[in-house]
């Protein structure tokens, strides 16, 4: 510290080696080969291999991965991944309570992606990383909304980081939602509508109208949302069974994954119009090659401004950008100022090809 | 353009034949009649030009969006559509009155012979007034090229719908150069005047490719053969003394063969006859890409014509005495075609398509052997008894082409796809070896499965060597068995050679790429 801060001094241009800790010593979190890890601390967030200590943003499987021996996430999440991982040792803590590993302090704070989901804040020795894992700045009526959280590093998602994607307002997409359901029930035809299953699924069901009709559910879709009834109010489900008839159904709303489109279980619901729900379906090819009657724009991702008014109101210096177009969105942010630059990790929930052409 | 817009989203937005048809029905009943005959126009490509370039549409986007132009070029390039990205960039800033479909294309046409300043203007208001999907179709207006899934075919039979006149009738009402400037839908649609349509012609029928089993299923006597000819198909028109050339795609083209002019002097008042435009040069038939020459040329000189003399190659009658002939079994209008020909002098630039008949289909598939040597793509199939139908049809024409040649080749460089292929790597070019070197010879599109498809995305993505705006160069690595009609050597292309239809095969494996093909492999395909 002391000989870097006389060489800076001495004024040769050619010597400059910038003061701040990052470059000193080891950075306080690097990307290894198992995932985002905090030597000091020994613990990897949203680690892609198992570790020993694992803190876990929310409880999409590709932040979520089987096989650490230790978990740490937000208390809502704690349900979600114990039933989609099955019996782990897991602590869940509350947003904003702090908790000391080694020296380093972390604590989780809202990201507004799904249920559950955190940011992941990293305080050492007077300097802080934050790693937002996925978020949105829009508020979806189940989530806690995203809170920007002061730091000096910002590890961000940029899946929608191009100007290209810009959403509107969700109650627009959740009234024509309804209408499409009102159109098709007047029709007898039956809605289909189709998103993931975590987040997305529930995020449509808050906002259905249930006087339009009643509303089933694909069984991976009840699964899931009767783990977020634990603290969220829906309107009612019914899952559709072998016993459940086309005539019952008809002119009635059916949630379920997008992976069931052409299946055979699919057929046996009879006249349908399909709908599907993805930030994806902004682009007309991706619509087109989707195949569905309806598509309708909504993203539990941050759109290209709500990634910028999230990254501002950080008030960082340094932005590591992770999945998504990483490249173009870090390029951009060196021209405004930021000392950006791409890391590679395995986040890859949600791409255009899965969301096109699963 | 608010109603306009709503039915190409409708459009866009199922992939049901039905539900297709039920959208433009209603609109064609429900828009004012100058709007539907514009969408008309518009869905039959028939469209106002272009009156600014995309680089400044590119430009004035970026300036509105406040953004790089860099970054504006790499959404568009993932985007795939110019006309979208546009759409996808700009905000609506107030929702005023939409002009009509008609006011919209006069205003554009109207802008044409303006200044810049004023066309951006223009242009940058209605982009703020419109809202995404209008403003996409607004541009989409703007620049040309609407491929949104319908065709001309799907259209007709919802105006048929519409307007309650047989698709027939209205695919023949609706065929060559007419613009809505310069007709209205009751003149062009609803109550044509025959003596206005001097020079229109007949919907082209089209065949089919041949499908497994024909052969078991049909007796080879009640089948005509013909060879299929390596040309331009078109339609030769003789009325009152005047001569008309149309091309499959409704161009008029007769000004680019002033040496069928002579033909008024020795057809009577409506003849129209179906036929192959050939390259006919010392009795022999010459070689397709001759034509693209004079196709091209804007004035064609007398030497040109010298040097790439035409002929027709005669294979149907349309129209004898200003009657349709259309309805008649193929083998009497056969007749009568034969029969006008014989009574013409023998220098006209016509000849007749020999009809073939046949009692085995192994005598058939001999006669289909001899493509290259009579300078056919193969044969033509054709029910005796077959009437002149609009489209393409199944049933009564069969083409049976010739087997396509095939070499193998290497991938060296990709571009993005467009409409649905949009952000897939799906646009390829191929190379074959030249001693050390690989050097380009085709781009292909299509050929690989959907599956297929992800996998080369990824390794282009994974494999890049260089960058060209949209263009990748990929680490020479897959061997791709690539299908093509004919070659011709070419002056044009760096290999010294085209090939036609190239098209991907099937994806190689088990071949490393030493294994490609070479060059010198390809010439020897040469004919």
């Amino acid at each position: 510290m002391e000989l870097l801060a006389v060489i800076n001094r001495l004024n040769f241009p050619f010597l400059y080696l910038p003061l701040e800790k990052e470059k000193l010593g080891m950075p306080l979190l690097e990307f290894t080969s198992k995932g985002i890890y905090c030597k000091k601390a020994n613990v990897y967030l949203d680690p892609w291999q198992g570790v020993d200590k694992a803190i876990i943003s929310h409880g999409h499987s590709d932040h979520a991965r089987w096989g650490s021996k230790q978990y740490i996430t937000h208390e809502d999440n704690v349900p979600i991944i114990r039933h989609r991982l099955g019996n782990i040792v897991v602590s869940g803590k509350k947003y904003g309570e702090s908790f000391n590993i080694n020296g380093v302090q972390f604590s989780l704070h809202p990201a507004g992606h799904v249920t559950g989901s955190a940011q992941i804040r990293v305080e050492y020795q007077g300097e802080i990383w934050v790693f937002t894992g996925d978020y949105k700045t829009q508020s979806d009526g189940i989530s806690t909304p995203f809170e920007p959280v002061k730091c000096h590093t910002f590890i961000t998602e940029c899946t929608f980081g191009l100007p290209v994607f810009q959403w509107n307002d969700p109650q627009e997409v959740h009234n024509d939602i309804n209408r499409w359901w009102a159109e098709n029930q007047r029709q007898k035809i039956t809605s289909l509508l189709m998103g993931y299953s975590l987040g997305k699924v529930q995020r449509l069901l808050k906002h259905l109208d249930p006087s339009i009709g009643k509303i089933y559910t694909h069984g991976a879709t009840e699964e899931m949302t009767t783990v977020l009834r634990n603290f969220i109010d829906f309107p009612p489900t019914e899952r559709i069974t072998r016993d459940t008839t086309k005539k019952e159904i008809e002119g009635n709303l059916v949630l379920a994954p997008p992976a069931v489109l052409g299946s055979a279980w699919v057929k046996k619901l009879g006249s349908l119009s399909t709908g599907y729900a993805s930030g994806w379906m902004a682009f007309r090819g991706a619509r087109r090659r989707r195949a569905v009657d309806r598509a309708f724009v909504l993203s539990d991702h941050a759109d290209w401004k709500g990634l910028l008014s999230a990254i501002k109101a950080t008030g960082c210096e340094n932005v590591i950008t992770t999945h998504g177009y990483t490249d173009n969105f870090a390029q951009y942010l060196r021209e405004q100022g930021w000392n950006a630059r791409t890391e590679k990790t395995q986040y890859e929930a949600e791409t255009l090809e899965t969301a096109a052409a699963e | 353009m608010k109603r306009f817009a709503q039915l190409i989203e409708q459009l866009d937005s199922t992939n049901k034949t039905n539900q297709k048809v039920a959208a433009l029905t209603h609109y064609f009943q429900e828009a004012p009649k100058e709007d539907a005959l514009w969408a008309v126009a518009l869905l039959s490509h028939r469209r106002p030009s272009r009156p600014v370039t995309t680089t400044l549409m590119r430009q004035w986007t970026a300036e509105l969006a406040q953004l790089p132009e860099w970054l504006f070029e790499e959404s568009y390039h993932i985007v795939g559509d110019l006309a979208e990205t546009i759409a996808l960039l700009v905000q609506q800033e107030d929702s005023g009155d939409a002009p009509s479909l008609t006011q919209c294309i006069e205003e554009i046409i109207a802008l044409k012979p303006k200044t810049e300043e004023e066309k951006k203007s223009y242009i940058l208001n209605r982009w703020k007034g419109l809202n995404n999907f209008e403003r996409f179709v607004f541009n989409k207006i703007l620049t040309g090229g609407f491929r949104i899934g319908v065709s001309q075919k799907l259209m007709t039979r919802a105006l048929s719908k519409a307007v309650n006149i047989e698709e027939n009738i209205l695919a023949h009402r609706l065929m060559g150069q007419w613009s809505p400037q310069n007709t209205s839908f009751d003149e062009l649609i609803l109550n044509p005047n025959p003596e206005d349509h001097l020079s229109q012609p007949y919907p082209f029928f089209l065949a089919y490719a041949l499908e497994e089993g024909f052969q078991a299923k049909e007796n080879p006597r009640h089948w005509l053969i013909e060879h299929k000819w390596d040309g331009m198909r078109a339609q030769l028109i003789v009325r009152q003394g005047k001569v008309f050339l149309w091309s499959r795609g409704e161009e008029l083209i007769t000004d680019k063969f002033p040496e069928l002019t002579v033909l008024a002097e020795h057809l009577p008042h409506g003849t129209v006859v179906d036929g192959e435009l050939l390259p006919f040069k010392n009795g022999q038939i010459g070689d397709f890409n001759a034509l693209q020459k004079r196709i091209g040329r804007k004035n064609v000189s007398l030497k040109l014509q010298q040097e790439v003399p035409i002929s027709i190659m005669l294979y149907d009658l349309l129209e004898w005495g200003g009657e349709d002939q259309r309805q008649l079994p193929l083998h009497q209008r056969q007749q009568l075609l034969q029969e006008l020909y014989q009574k013409l002098p023998e220098d006209l630039p016509l000849m007749l398509s020999e009809v073939l008949h046949f009692s085995s289909w192994e005598a058939v598939a001999e006669e289909r052997e001899r493509a290259q040597e009579m300078r056919s793509e193969g044969l033509m199939l054709k029910h005796k008894d077959s009437l002149y139908a609009v489209g393409r049809k199944k049933g009564t024409w069969w083409k049976w082409k010739s087997d396509p040649k095939t070499i193998d080749a290497v991938l060296t460089y990709a571009m993005r796809g467009h409409g649905r292929r949009t952000n897939l790597y799906t646009d390829y070019t191929f190379a074959l070896w030249q001693e050390e070197e690989l050097v380009t010879f085709a781009k292909a599109y299509s050929g690989l499965t959907d599956a297929e498809i992800k996998k080369v995305d990824q390794f282009v993505k994974q494999n890049t060597t260089d960058r060209f705006g949209p263009v990748r160069q990929v680490k020479p690595e897959l061997v791709f068995e690539i299908a093509f009609e004919g070659i011709a050597a070419s002056s044009r292309h760096k290999s010294g050679v085209a090939v036609r239809f190239p098209r991907i095969l099937r994806w190689r494996h088990d071949k490393k790429i030493k294994e490609a093909n070479s060059l010198e492999d390809l010439k020897k395909l040469l004919p």
